[in-house]
């Protein structure tokens, strides 16, 4: 009844192919972003922020960057821990050695060194795919958090092993540090994830956006139709970094606080993001979002229910929950291939007729 | 000889014997990919779960005490007998069969034609289901496994060897579980090869794997062959499962050993046999004598990444690996 494009006339090629092309759609981003910038850090708390809020932001960014890589490009990555490493610790060598400069530059150019050493752990992707890529990308994960626990350098000779971030501050703000608000970690993530999104869903749909997934449906054929396979593999390979390195750095330095690189980067954070593309949608930035609040809420749901209502010891349920995300995963591939992202374009046709549907 | 040569050769002769339990390992990946063109992600945590299964039985374990303890508020643990290892065997291969068939009926039933992608995360999915459920079944503590295998070092090999050195050299240091291992898996894979030569159901296996829609045509049920074929892979991820427990424990880890087999199959080839035997060598070999040798210069556990990295240059030389048929593509 309100959700149609019936007298919504576009009258410029712009307005045409625009994101939200729906009225409605359009003013409820509108609502979102209002609501999510400017209502929220108002009310939010340290839970709410540590246990879904932040975690949820810092994931999308990174299944952003998974997606583009996986579900936009057709490369299959499961190296996401290691790179999301490589942000931390650049983000960490650049805070501590240059202490002036704003944190938010730092974080930036920690998601270009990852970008960086994406490139060169993509370069093996011109001549392998498919799973074989898969498993060599294991070898990015499983080199790189060896090289943070091996080499001192990277972790400044701290006696633990570990790295932690120093008080910084935006605006004479922290932002970092034990010190921070609640939100003013939230702020700094959401801007983050505003700003990355916005940028992904545009160069998606631009003409490098295509050439990706020309590479993804047929490699060779859309090398025949003039698309550069070593241009459009390496492009995704670099931007894909770029957002998991800015995840990363922002899972390090304003989320967790100290990182122990084994524990926090993973192979079961390179499974966790793969799995939130899978039940999102691949090769939809609105999966991106949706996967990864579906695997934040699921935990501290089953959490909830099984710890606090029915009074289970924790690690039964978190036996339990690797048996539900696992079946999960099987469930979503066997009824929807492409996950909640396409549910949610299935509604929307839904939406488009009710109430009277013929 | 010199000393120190000993001493690579005694690692190198260790590498050969890790390599064994790695191949093993990679034969159930290869099993798999030859009949249904699946890669098989859970192969590893199907040795875990084999394992957890057989020790839960030996030890007379109650499936799911911990969950049924927490739901009713009893204290069960155990029936409190201890079954004879060979019964506990016969029993885990029975409950590996009807795994493979649970599996055949709820996944691969409605996966039929899907890109092999989404079926290498559908076992991803399987993989963290059955890890989820070997723990809740069997309890996620360390168990030690005992199926009367001997251990310890050979005092054999150790004594015809160190005749080869001076006088402080003793011999190699060998493990007597190592030999059997190794031993196990010679007579695997001449049975399973075998089987696929001579049998019946080998030969429809063979025909599976070389064109399914041939295959059904002449008459040969692809479900059939599918539950067989995921059985054999639990047999054979039950007797990998053996080795890696009685040598270092049933416990998580397995399935990240076990992870290990993907490079081996990188080098071997998806589709060969002897190929994942050779791969598993050389993994093998090449990871104890990197770690020797520079591997203590460069801060050492180099062990992690190693096979990883050697797999990932190989490939960009020879993308199908050392035995693999070569790779067509067409438009």
């Amino acid at each position: 009844m309100f959700y149609r494009e019936a007298g919504d006339f576009k009258t410029s090629y712009r307005d045409d192919s625009q994101t939200f092309p729906i009225r409605f759609d359009r003013y409820r981003y509108y609502a979102v972003l209002v609501v999510a910038l400017a209502v929220v850090p108002f009310f939010i708390d340290s839970y709410w922020a540590n246990a879904l809020l932040v975690p949820f932001l810092i994931y999308a960014i990174a299944a952003i960057g998974l997606n583009i890589l996986t579900g936009y490009c057709g490369q299959v990555s499961l190296g996401t821990g290691g790179f999301m490493a490589v942000g931390a610790y650049a983000c960490y060598k650049l805070m501590t050695a240059f202490p002036d400069v704003n944190i938010v530059l730092h974080i930036i150019a920690a998601g270009g060194i990852t970008a960086a050493v994406g490139v060169l752990f993509g370069l093996p992707s011109l001549r392998i795919k498919g799973f074989y890529l898969a498993v060599a990308t294991l070898a990015a994960q499983f080199f790189l958090v060896w090289l943070f626990n091996k080499v001192p350098w990277f972790y400044n000779y701290s006696a633990s092993g570990q790295i932690s971030a120093p008080e910084r501050t935006v605006f004479g703000i922290a932002v970092t540090g034990p010190n921070t608000e609640a939100w003013a970690k939230y702020l700094v993530c959401l801007l983050f994830v505003v700003v990355l999104a916005w940028v992904a869903r545009n160069l998606t749909r631009g003409s490098i956006g295509r050439s990706w997934m020309a590479i993804r449906d047929m490699d060779i054929a859309a090398e025949i139709i003039g698309v550069n396979p070593l241009k459009a593999k390496l492009t995704a390979f670099a931007v894909s970094s770029f957002y998991i390195g800015i995840a990363g750095a922002l899972f390090f330095a304003v989320y967790l606080g100290a990182v122990e690189v084994g524990e926090a980067f993973g192979i079961q954070k390179s499974f966790l993001i793969l799995f939130m593309i899978i039940i999102g949608g691949l090769g939809s930035i609105f999966g991106s979002f949706a996967g990864a609040a579906f695997l934040v809420l699921l935990p501290v749901l089953l959490k909830n229910v099984l710890v606090g209502t029915l009074g289970w010891p924790t690690d039964l349920a978190a036996h339990i929950e690797l048996m539900i995300v696992g079946a999960l995963i099987i469930v979503f591939l066997i009824a929807e291939p492409h996950g909640i992202a396409q549910l949610w374009r299935i509604a929307k046709e839904k939406l488009r007729l009710w109430p009277f549907p013929h | 000889m010199p000393d120190q040569f000993l001493y690579a050769v005694e690692v190198m002769i260790n590498g050969l014997m890790a390599g064994v339990l790695y191949a093993l390992v990679a034969l159930g990946f290869v099993l798999i990919f030859k009949a249904s063109g699946i890669f098989n992600y859970a192969q590893g945590v199907l040795a875990l779960f084999a394992a957890l299964t057989l020790v839960g039985l030996q030890k007379g374990q109650i499936p799911f005490a911990h969950l049924i303890n927490a739901a009713f508020g009893t204290k069960v643990h155990y029936f409190g007998w201890t079954m004879p290892t060979f019964l506990a065997i016969a029993l885990t291969i029975v409950v590996m069969i009807l795994l493979a068939i649970a599996i055949e009926r709820f996944i691969l039933k409605h996966l039929v034609n899907q890109e092999p992608i989404i079926l290498f995360m559908a076992t991803i999915g399987l993989a963290y289901f059955l890890e989820g459920l070997g723990d809740v079944m069997w309890g996620a503590d360390v168990k030690t496994l005992d199926v009367g295998l001997p251990q310890g070092a050979s005092e054999w090999v150790e004594e015809a060897s160190a005749v080869l050195g001076g006088d402080g050299f003793y011999g190699f240091f060998i493990d007597k579980l190592d030999i059997v291992a190794a031993l196990v898996a010679a007579v695997l894979v001449i049975t399973l090869t075998i089987f696929s030569q001579y049998s019946k159901q080998g030969r429809a296996l063979r025909a599976v794997a070389d064109d399914h829609q041939a295959a059904l045509s002449v008459g040969i049920s692809l479900r059939f062959i599918w539950v067989l074929v995921w059985s054999i892979a639990g047999i054979v991820a039950l007797v990998a499962g053996i080795m890696w427990g009685a040598k270092s424990g049933v416990q998580f880890s397995l399935s990240l050993i076990a992870l290990k087999a993907l490079p081996v199959l990188m080098l071997g080839g998806f589709t060969s046999i002897p190929g994942a035997i050779v791969g598993g060598l050389i993994i093998g070999v090449g990871e104890k004598l990197f770690e020797f040798t520079i591997g203590s210069m460069i801060g050492g556990a180099t062990e992690n990444w190693f096979a990883y990295v050697l797999a990932l240059v190989f490939l960009v030389f020879r993308p199908q690996g050392l035995f693999g048929e070569k790779i067509i593509e067409r438009v």
